[in-house]
């Protein structure tokens, strides 16, 4: 499972963080500065939902929605975000829910 | 309802159905369209791909994509026809005008903040001089 992990490409390491977050314990806890939302420094205005690239970065393995908190998109990024990723889902370009 | 809607179409034909086949379907979806007083911006055959889940049984599907504007009711039409017809595994209807006005507003909005900006950016001009261009880029673009 965690070999599947390492593969998945993830340009912001997201899921790593993910699954740290899940494990207390595991390493000290590093105080991390607040993370800034990637769609507002791009000027995203819509989030497509045929951008399979983009959604998946912000699916991790089971396919879930990864939560802002951990990747730190504004509130109205990751509403647009949800709506698209759900989108991709309806339409099989994304897992309703992986293995 | 005379106003004009945009909407984006995805329908995800049958893999075992042939080229000529799958031509077949996406001009009968045109007709479906244009009959119904319909105007097709744009089509756009994105191909055989995987699907993340199997639908009835197919692990494939050929996606194809269409732009449409119209009133909305070539809309029900055209998804009336897609339920019945067993080729087609799957269709989704997106009415995209909203969000692109939304992005317009939002876009004209920072173009609104970037012109404000320049005279308070003058005293700290060596820093901010990046996120200026980037804005400028933006604007250009527009």
């Amino acid at each position: 499972m965690s070999s599947n992990f390492e593969e998945r490409d993830s340009p912001f390491g997201f899921e790593r963080e993910y699954e740290r977050a899940g494990m207390p314990g595991r390493g000290p806890r590093r105080m991390q500065r607040r993370k800034i939302c990637r769609f507002c420094i791009d000027k995203v205005d819509y989030i497509d939902f045929k951008d399979v690239k983009l959604l998946q970065s912000y699916t991790p393995e089971r396919g879930k929605i990864l939560p802002r908190r951990i990747s730190g998109v504004c509130a109205t990024h990751q509403r647009m975000l949800a709506e698209a990723i759900k989108r991709a889902r309806n339409i099989a370009l994304l897992p309703y829910a992986a293995d | 309802m005379a106003e004009q809607r945009s909407y984006e179409i995805v329908f995800i034909i049958n893999p075992d159905a042939e080229d000529a086949e799958v031509m077949r379907l996406t001009e009968a979806a045109q007709k479906i369209i244009t009959d119904q007083g319909g105007n097709i911006v744009k089509t756009e055959m994105m191909g055989k791909r995987r699907l993340a889940y199997e639908i009835n049984h197919k692990r494939d599907g050929v996606y194809v994509l269409l732009e449409v504007e119209g009133s909305g009711r070539e809309i029900a039409e055209f998804e009336r026809r897609m339920r019945v017809n067993d080729r087609v595994l799957r269709y989704m209807t997106v009415r995209v005008d909203e969000y692109r006005r939304r992005a317009q507003k939002l876009k004209d909005r920072r173009a609104r903040k970037a012109e404000r900006r320049p005279t308070a950016g003058k005293a700290k001009a060596a820093v901010p001089a990046n996120d200026d261009d980037a804005e400028s880029g933006v604007e250009a673009a527009a």
